[in-house]
């Protein structure tokens, strides 16, 4: 697969060494995995950076009680919307981090440049993402959870509904993502953009443990939440890699 | 897909003779086009907003359930109505956009972003009148009102994101991507919220009980959507008529046009 090797750097891929050389044939896998294994090691030389998001989540999440109320029935009604809030909001903050420095340095040009299929390098950026921004909030969810007085069904659905629905705030937010890149006023922008998008992934998202505690059955919430990361997961790397040539025109 | 676009310097030229549809792609073309068109889909629409307002207030029937509250929906309905297919019809010509690549195709799109925010804040801002004297609440999380509010963000980014890009062509085909996605989710936001009122019965109301409408009642209302939409056409293709002006000032035809010596600006 011509891995760049350890020491590989963004210099190194500044260069050119970003290509995969060996073989003739540009498959869809090996664009995948080389993709991910890049973002993977870049995210964890950059730990400080990831360490804020995940304050930033607990922080939000730590703010409700303050400014409503601490009283346990009430907060055990609002964990489950305050945590998906705060997830949302958390992948918001992490959004820009995505694309933003391989386009400030030229990387990005570079990737769109290879042979290899754009919505395959794309998604391994955003399958990257959510290994480190989205899977870390879904591994806080049920500590957090028990702050807000959580019984270990609500846990449970929670971070399932987490699980399921994460990937699909990185999916969307990735085009978003692209579409602001080097634009004015990016972060915000992408805010609105965004946002108003997330908005079903919301509500089935919360909605489970809602519906397990109104005494029916999470799992119309959870399958919509899968049908619509498989929706995701089909068009969102092509809208993605659209939405990538169309900022490096 | 180029030869559209290549054909515009030609294109006026041909005015006069048959003209093909291909040869409307071109901004040249289009532009007398649009300005023949619109001032009748103006008087039309004038015509029948008196028409249809004539219906409405004077004509139907006061409901015996809402008193005289109710006639508000000969323009909560049609512009609600509108507000949605605007989005659609933008959603068709960003489709048209991206894949042929036609830069009147994305004019179109970015003429009716503004119609379409402003039906729907029409028919937010009615529909909250109305809701007062028939629910005794200006808003309550209805799926429709909040389906229409999200709506009117997703109206919203496409104008913030038009803003922000200085590149009008890049505008336009990262405007189409949006409305694109937008296009797609719309259905699923729409379903999704749908469900979350029902899950949650605490504050519903009913808009779906009203009693059967008069057929009076459902005429005023067409005429009123009619009015509606051809005023967006109207208004939209004088919009697309100023963004080609915008756009184009550097090309020739523009200045063989207005009458200008030389190329302007």
């Amino acid at each position: 697969m011509g891995e760049p090797g350890e020491a590989a750097s963004r210099a190194m891929a500044r260069e050119g060494a970003i290509v995969p050389e060996r073989e003739l044939e540009f498959g869809v896998g090996a664009a995948l995995r080389w993709s991910v294994a890049r973002d993977l090691r870049l995210a964890l030389r950059s730990r400080s950076e990831l360490g804020v998001q995940l304050m930033f989540y607990v922080i939000v999440v730590t703010l409700f009680p303050l400014a409503s109320t601490p009283e346990r029935t009430l907060l055990a009604i609002m964990g489950p919307g305050v945590l998906w809030v705060a997830a949302l909001l958390a992948s918001l903050l992490s959004l820009p981090r995505l694309f933003a420095s391989d386009f400030g340095d030229g990387t990005l040009e570079q990737i769109a440049m290879s042979p290899y299929p754009l919505p395959a390098l794309v998604f391994g950026k955003i399958v990257a993402h959510w290994l480190t921004t989205g899977l870390p909030i879904v591994l806080l969810a049920p500590l957090l959870g028990i702050q807000y007085g959580l019984d270990a069904t609500a846990l449970t659905i929670v971070t399932l509904s987490l699980l399921v629905g994460t990937p699909i705030l990185s999916l969307l937010g990735a085009i978003g993502a692209a579409l602001t890149l080097g634009v004015r006023g990016g972060g915000s922008l992408l805010a609105l953009l965004i946002l108003p998008l997330y908005v079903p992934v919301l509500i089935f998202g919360a909605g489970a443990a809602d519906a397990v505690r109104a005494g029916l059955s999470a799992s119309a919430n959870l399958s919509l939440l899968g049908a619509g990361l498989l929706i995701a997961l089909v068009g969102a790397p092509l809208a993605t890699a659209a939405s990538v040539r169309i900022a490096l025109d | 897909m180029r030869p559209l676009g290549g054909q515009r310097r030609g294109a006026s030229r041909k005015r006069g003779g048959s003209v093909n549809l291909y040869q409307l792609a071109s901004p040249a073309t289009f532009y007398p086009f649009a300005g023949k068109l619109a001032p009748w889909f103006a008087i039309a629409a004038a015509l029948l907003t008196i028409a249809g307002l004539w219906i409405g207030f004077g004509i139907a029937p006061t409901d015996f359930q809402q008193g005289e509250a109710y006639r508000i929906i000969f323009i909560h309905v049609p512009t609600a109505w509108m507000s949605m297919f605007i989005y659609l019809v933008m959603g068709f010509w960003s489709i048209l956009a991206l894949t042929f690549n036609t830069r009147l195709s994305a004019m179109m799109a970015q003429s009716l972003v503004p119609s379409g925010a402003l039906m729907t804040f029409i028919a937010l801002w009615t529909g909250a009148l109305w809701g007062r004297p028939t629910w005794g609440t200006y808003w309550a999380w209805d799926a429709r009102m909040t389906s229409e509010l999200i709506l009117l963000f997703l109206y919203f980014g496409v104008m913030a994101l038009r803003n922000a890009i200085d590149d009008a062509r890049r505008a336009d085909r990262a405007c189409a991507v949006l409305t694109i996605v937008g296009a797609v989710n719309i259905p699923i936001i729409y379903f999704s919220v749908q469900w979350w009122n029902t899950l949650h019965q605490g504050a519903s109301v009913s808009m779906t009980a009203a009693p059967k409408m008069a057929s009076i009642m459902l005429m005023g209302m067409l005429v009123m959507a009619f009015a509606a939409w051809f005023y967006t056409i109207a208004v939209s293709l004088w919009r697309v008529q100023a963004i080609i002006l915008e756009r184009e000032r550097g090309a020739g035809w523009i200045s063989a046009r207005l009458g200008l010596a030389g190329a302007s600006r």
